[in-house]
């Protein structure tokens, strides 16, 4: 009884000073979550989980690294051979970054589904958006430093993009690589892009998604905004707090996603080709170019989109406007709330023109995405173009398709007509 | 059922992202490669492996990451066995294999240098590396006298050329003996067949695969534990779910 008294004083004196538990109340125990979250919300969640993971292996691996040309490869190898446990490590940041774009993406998706961006949680997509876009520089920069002859490749790929920037692009591109060519300069600095400055931004970045979020509360697959109910104390009828429920809930997708990233871990640490490619396991060469580069997987429906320009076009590169189509790709999706104008939120009660539209436009997207990984030649040309145009379609319309299709009525509670 | 549904469409997204698609290989021609059927599990196999690569590769082919010590601690040589194997100015066990010829005097002899073949059955694959070991014929027409069939005008001399005829020589002679003994009837008293050079190079696959990455044998033992660990706890986590939302409807 004492112990617990002094326990209550003691969290009192800092309840006073820190917010701590009015923190623990707000996002926890009486965070009401609406009640009927499906599979598709557990990939938030998951993100975090992996985001931990990048954070915590990043920091072993760092001790053991040596971001310099003529020690970076060398010093892979040793953590794979030499450090205790450093190939587990290493296989976990590895592998974790692509299990990290997979729940990402499936992330994201859950969104388009349930229209998750519109009002008014603008702002908690806007910022979602922006970590997506700084899980790809961080990929990037991550991708260069064990500097196989893939990563050294495809950082002059993806460097030479910027020199294709009418007027000043050379000297931007010098400027960003810190030489005349990529070197030891280019290598640390992406070393510390890559281990600090991206990092503490999308630390930054998923702080602020969370107290969005929490602010507005979260969507649900039927789109109904559950304040709009409540009961006498001012709770959601149809909210339950996110802890214990989804906590106690979400342990269960966590385990099933452990399976599958140990099974990758301890089995496919490699991913087949898709996570380590093959040129990458030969120490960077700037005489010997792979067969056939690609970036990792979780580019390609962009770099396929950058590739499906090949005409000059007002004077300037096509590899200039490839680059504006592929930026303005990613861009684009950042507007989804401005650009949807229906009036329910879920695809369960939206047109039939919607349904089509997201479907036709997931396939373009994968179909993009399989396209990036192929050489050039592997498809007939006119393809990547017309999915490009496919893509960007599904945001141009919706304005107008979603204004002009009608819609089933969302019922008042959850559940209500099932 | 709803639950059931976005599961399945949860799965089909899955699935098509990530087995959409192989990456396309280097295809340098279009010779079949014949999978070397290989156990890295086994260790004979990679022990004897071992002893391949030292008498025959480790001349001109150097496998910088691998060390001695790793070797003999994970194929089970004994001191005396190990240090046997030891060759080309490496006194400590602590040191990786080393090749006898320089850069430049292997640029001098063959145009390139042999390169190091650590992480070389990463880098090929295994399959590319059996057919590689599988197809060199003679060819007078080529300067080394042979040629591949995966790497045509390979600059490596077919250095195995006079192990492999000898090994062809004893296969050929034991068939001949089996085909007797079993008119004879004599089977039971055959000696054992010997190892054939598709084997040996199957052991020496396998070893390469294990230099391209020691820690795989243990990796792929001890996944097994922490999937069936996962596995596991999978029981408790869904009973507690069930107990906690069994009032939520």
């Amino acid at each position: 009884m004492n112990i617990r008294k002094k326990a209550s004083d003691l969290m009192a004196w800092i309840d006073y000073r820190l917010p701590v538990t009015k923190a623990y109340k707000t996002h926890m125990s009486e965070y009401y979550a609406p009640k009927n979250l499906n599979a598709w919300y557990f990939f938030g969640v998951l993100a975090m989980l992996v985001f931990a993971n990048q954070l915590l292996s990043g920091i072993w691996l760092t001790m053991f690294y040596t971001p310099t040309v003529e020690e970076a490869f060398d010093s892979i190898e040793y953590i794979m051979r030499d450090v205790e446990s450093g190939w587990i490590i290493r296989y976990m940041h590895e592998v974790g970054a692509s299990f990290f774009f997979i729940v990402v993406y499936l992330h994201i998706y859950r969104g388009f589904l349930y229209g998750s961006y519109k009002k008014p949680r603008e702002l908690v997509w806007v910022i979602g958006m922006f970590i997506y876009f700084l899980m790809m520089a961080e990929g990037f920069f991550g991708y260069v430093l064990p500097f196989g002859n893939m990563s050294y490749w495809g950082a002059k790929v993806i460097l030479s993009l910027i020199g294709a920037i009418p007027v000043f692009g050379p000297d931007l591109q010098i400027w960003v690589q810190g030489d005349f060519m990529i070197s030891g300069v280019t290598l640390s600095r992406f070393f510390a892009f890559h281990v600090a400055l991206v990092p503490l931004i999308i630390i930054l970045g998923v702080y602020l998604h969370l107290i969005a979020l929490h602010q507005v509360g979260s969507n649900n697959p039927d789109g109904i905004d559950i304040k709009a109910v409540k009961d006498e104390q001012g709770i959601p009828k149809d909210g339950i707090p996110f802890h214990p429920y989804y906590t106690v809930h979400d342990l269960i997708p966590v385990v099933i996603f452990l399976m599958l990233f140990f099974a990758a871990v301890f089995f496919f640490p490699g991913g087949g080709g898709f996570f380590i490619e093959a040129p990458n396991y030969v120490p960077a060469n700037n005489l010997s170019t792979p067969d056939h580069i690609a970036p990792v997987w979780y580019y390609t429906p962009f770099y396929a989109m950058l590739r499906a320009v090949t005409v000059d076009f007002l004077y300037l590169d096509a590899k200039f406007w490839g680059l504006i189509v592929m930026g303005g790709a990613i861009l684009i999706v950042f507007f989804l709330p401005w650009l949807d104008r229906s009036p329910v939120n879920s695809m369960r009660y939206k047109g039939r023109i919607s349904k089509a539209f997201l479907m036709i436009w997931t396939i373009s997207f994968l179909c993009l995405g399989v396209l990036g990984v192929k050489p050039a030649d592997w498809a007939p040309s006119w393809v990547s173009p017309v999915l490009t145009i496919i893509y960007f379609s599904y945001f141009f319309l919706m304005p107008f398709y979603t204004r002009w299709e009608s819609c089933k009525t969302v019922p008042e509670r959850i559940g209500a007509d099932r | 059922m709803k639950r059931w549904t976005s599961w399945l469409r949860i799965s089909a997204a899955v699935i098509a992202l990530v087995s959409v698609s192989v990456p396309t290989q280097a295809a340098e021609n279009s010779i079949n490669l014949q999978d070397p059927g290989n156990d890295i599990h086994d260790k004979a196999s990679l022990r004897n492996g071992a002893k391949l690569y030292m008498n025959h590769c480790a001349s001109c082919h150097a496998g910088k990451y691998m060390r001695f010590e790793r070797v003999a601690r994970d194929l089970e040589f004994s001191e005396q066995e190990i240090n046997s194997l030891m060759r080309y100015g490496v006194t400590k066990v602590t040191e990786s294999i080393k090749s006898a010829m320089t850069q430049e005097a292997g640029e001098m002899a063959f145009g390139v240098a042999p390169p190091d073949l650590s992480l070389e059955a990463n880098y090929r694959g295994k399959k590319w590396l059996y057919t590689y070991l599988m197809t060199f014929t003679r060819d007078k027409s080529s300067t080394t006298g042979y040629n591949n069939g995966v790497m045509p005008n390979v600059a490596m001399p077919w250095v195995l050329a006079g192990y492999q005829a000898s090994l062809e020589g004893q296969t050929n002679s034991w068939n001949q003996k089996k085909m007797l003994a079993t008119k004879a009837g004599t089977l039971d008293s055959l000696e054992p067949e010997p190892q054939s050079f598709a084997m040996e190079m199957r052991d020496l696959t396998n070893f390469m695969v294990y230099m391209a990455e020691p820690i795989r044998p243990f990796r792929e033992r001890f996944g097994k534990y922490v999937l069936f660990f996962l596995l596991v706890l999978l029981l408790p986590v869904w009973m507690l779910k069930k107990e906690y939302w069994k009032d939520i409807h």
